[in-house]
């Protein structure tokens, strides 16, 4: 890119480790649960089931502090959908990604989220992964279902909800993945989700607290 | 990025892996399930102390000490101080041959009109060959031979007396000194009392079907003196379990099934009931046996514990897995003949048909809650398909049903083409098929016994099936049946058992087309794009 860059602090310590274990349990989940599922053998049924079972119960006592942290810290405002720009960042991946336009939306501190990406990243938190734990907990829970009260409910409907769950996450990992090497180098966008610290165009307004870590007073350059 | 940035993305990383490398131990001793079975620790407690012991030495008794001239006398020696014994003996199953229940009015048991696909029927106890195995003297059901069951010596009761009585009377010295002989051996018969023995209960239940192992798939004389890995139970060298001490018994009734009977009504523990009789597993090992947390414990509601721990029957000798009685009646040389297979078992007997057996048998599995539906003489078949002679009973929706292991035993047998309904030959004596091998006289002698039973005198053959539950020879744990040979789309030993969603076996296979295509969709428009940013890199430079 021609203009000249700068190094915003773009992610905190909180949602990078959050982020990556995420990321962690999700793809150890869609191993082991695809074994499950009888797609493939790779750790052994048995060793699938612990894994998958334990790993579930993790991510579900793990998400309840995730969203604990995006009501306190009120960082929920990153996922409010809006319709603005959000033809323009289609247009931009369809077309103007190829013509090496600049993206529409930069990252801002406080506009993490491009319109797409709000919409994609609501859907994820607030529908698709909470539909795939209540699912794997339920699935889970299946045989306390009488002492639970749940009546009514078939493993097989369950089982095969679980599973389209699974399918919806794998197909958004693929695409999540793909989309990291769309950054100003490929590797931009993974970079920045391990070290806090994101690229940005110079002209992007930015708050001043924004350049600087919160233990290192010194501004930073390329 | 500068070198702060640097430093603080490492430790970052480093900080995250730690925190990932936490879950590992916990989710490694979650899959291994090291922790001790609280299963076994409860039936270990429950079995402590486990030698037999008693008040009396039977040797000593004076009633044990005349000579004994018959087994009539012997019962009575027996009865002379178990004042209750013969009457109580008498209402068992085990004498009587009939069960407790009847089904739609027709009497279950060997005596009654229950079938099987082996020698079929006892034609109301009046085939001999059959009372072999009944436990009164010489095949009469007059006086109980009480040694049958509770002597620890084994003697040929059907010669013994024969012969004593033919000696004791000749004046030859030589022939008297035997006749003492042979009484001493049937005093120190009379005299070695205790509870039934394997050895004992053996002599009928590994024999069932005429011969060892013929009947049941988990019951043979192998188990007269198991290793540990035939039955962890019975093992000689570990818990030396004799029958009894599951098939606990009172007033000499013995805890187990009969026909429609279940072994057991109520599922319960010793913790629940200390008196309750230890016929199931749960009675000693509870119903969430396994350590913990494992998954084992959530199927006990659905799955036997035969059926996992139970993974082959017949592992040490071969159990009859198919009777064609319409071969049988072949001459070689116009002389009855028999011909072994490769593994010296009895393929072909001219008077029973063609055979086949086999070792180290994968079970089949059906819902089963303990209860029996038995095909009777009485009952119309219809010779089209294979007739069930008896079939579990039980449904996916049933509380008290599991997945249970069966030994399926088929065959050919005669049924009546007229009356529709499997017929009885008689097989031993004069009249029996076994000496004359001719059908149409053994049915219509076997059907005589059975008077209330029309017979046309038309007979064919009809394909058959008799299933028997497989509950011994329960496998150490580690060769116990692993999760992978059910949950598996191909080949699951559980791959006809409808009712239950299984992971791993069951799925949408419309929701895989379809979920296999938007992830393989995904990838390719990844691809293409990522193809095309390549392609038109130059462009933007222009």
């Amino acid at each position: 890119m021609s203009k000249h860059m700068i190094n915003i602090y773009l992610y905190t310590r909180y949602e990078r480790l959050w982020h990556w274990l995420q990321a962690a349990a999700i793809i150890l989940l869609l191993l082991t649960g695809f074994e499950i599922h009888g797609s493939y053998a790779l750790f052994g049924f048995e060793a699938a089931v612990a894994v998958h079972n334990f790993v579930g119960l993790a991510w579900l006592i793990a998400f309840a502090f995730f969203v604990f942290w995006i009501f306190t810290t009120g960082e929920w405002r990153q996922y409010i959908p809006t319709t603005k720009k959000l033809l323009s960042v289609a247009r931009y991946y369809g077309y103007g990604i190829f013509r090496g336009q600049a993206h529409p939306v930069p990252k801002r501190i406080d506009a993490k989220h491009n319109p797409l990406q709000r919409l994609t990243y609501l859907g994820l938190a607030a529908f698709l992964l909470p539909f795939q734990m209540v699912t794997g907990f339920l699935y889970w829970g299946y045989n306390a279902w009488a002492s639970w009260g749940v009546n009514g409910l078939s493993l097989g409907v369950l089982a095969v909800l679980h599973t389209l769950g699974a399918f919806c996450i794998l197909t958004f990992l693929v695409i999540h993945v793909y989309m990291t090497t769309t950054g100003h180098s490929l590797s931009a966008h993974v970079r920045a989700m391990v070290s806090g610290w994101e690229a940005v165009p110079e002209d992007t307004p930015i708050e001043a607290w924004e350049l600087a870590q919160p233990k290192s007073p010194t501004t930073s350059e390329t | 990025m500068n070198r702060q940035q640097g430093i603080a993305a490492r430790k970052a990383i480093v900080v995250m892996l730690a925190v990932m490398a936490l879950w590992l131990p916990m989710g490694v001793s979650a899959a291994d399930g090291k922790d001790p079975a609280p299963g076994r620790v409860m039936a270990r407690q429950a079995t402590i102390g486990q030698e037999p012991w008693t008040t009396t030495d039977h040797s000593k008794h004076a009633a044990l000490q005349k000579q004994f001239g018959n087994g009539n006398e012997i019962t009575a020696a027996c009865l002379a101080c178990h004042s209750e014994a013969g009457e109580q003996f008498k209402q068992t199953i085990h004498w009587t041959w009939i069960g407790d229940t009847t089904q739609d009015g027709k009497v279950l048991g060997k005596a009654g009109d229950s079938l099987n696909n082996f020698c079929i029927s006892t034609k109301r106890m009046n085939d001999k060959s059959c009372q072999d195995c009944h436990p009164g003297w010489n095949g009469k059901t007059e006086e109980i031979n009480c040694l049958n069951c509770h002597s620890q010596k084994k003697v040929n009761w059907s010669e013994v007396f024969e012969d004593y009585n033919a000696f004791a009377q000749s004046d030859d010295p030589e022939e008297k000194e035997m006749a003492r002989e042979i009484q001493t051996e049937i005093q120190a018969a009379a005299q070695s009392i205790g509870r039934p023995t394997r050895q004992n209960c053996g002599e009928c239940h590994f024999k069932g079907g005429g011969g060892d192992g013929v009947k049941h798939g988990d019951l043979d004389t192998s188990l007269t003196k198991p290793n540990k890995s035939l039955d962890v139970h019975m093992a000689a060298e570990g818990r030396n379990f004799e029958c009894t001490r599951c098939h606990t018994t009172v007033r000499h009734q013995v805890a187990g099934r009969i026909y429609s009977k279940p072994a057991a009504t109520a599922r319960k523990s010793l913790i629940q009931d200390d008196l309750t009789a230890k016929i199931t597993c749960e009675a000693c090992h509870g119903a969430t046996p396994h350590a913990n947390g494992h998954k084992a414990n959530d199927h006990t509601d659905k799955v036997a514990c035969q059926s996992c721990h139970v993974p082959e029957f017949a592992r040490v000798l071969p159990t009859k897995m198919n009777w064609d009685w319409s071969q049988a009646g072949k001459l070689k040389d116009g002389k009855p003949y028999k011909e072994k297979g490769p593994d010296g078992t009895l393929d072909y007997m001219t008077i029973k048909g063609a055979m086949t057996w086999a070792k180290n048998v994968r079970p089949e599995y059906a819902w089963f809650n303990g209860t029996m539906k038995t095909l009777t003489v009485k009952d119309r078949i219809d010779p089209s398909r294979v007739v069930a002679v008896n079939e579990p009973m039980g449904s996916p929706d049933d509380s008290n049903a599991r997945i249970f292991p069966f030994k399926v035993h088929r065959g050919k047998q005669p049924y009546d083409k007229v009356n529709k309904n499997i017929v009885a030959p008689m097989l031993s004596g004069d009249d029996g098929y076994w000496k004359t091998l001719d059908w149409p006289r053994a049915i219509e002698k076997g059907m005589a016994f059975m008077a209330d039973v029309p017979y046309s005198g038309q007979f064919d053959f009809v394909a058959t099936s008799y299933v028997l539950p497989t509950t011994h020879m329960i496998a150490p744990r580690e060769n116990a049946v692993a999760c992978v040979q059910c949950h598996v789309r191909q080949g699951s030993r559980l791959a006809d058992i409808a009712g239950v969603y299984m992971p791993g076996r069951d799925r949408s296979r419309l929701l895989d087309i379809l979920g296999w295509i938007a992830v393989f969709g995904g990838v390719i428009g990844v691809g293409l794009h990522g193809l095309g940013r390549v392609f038109t890199k130059g462009r933007k430079k222009e």
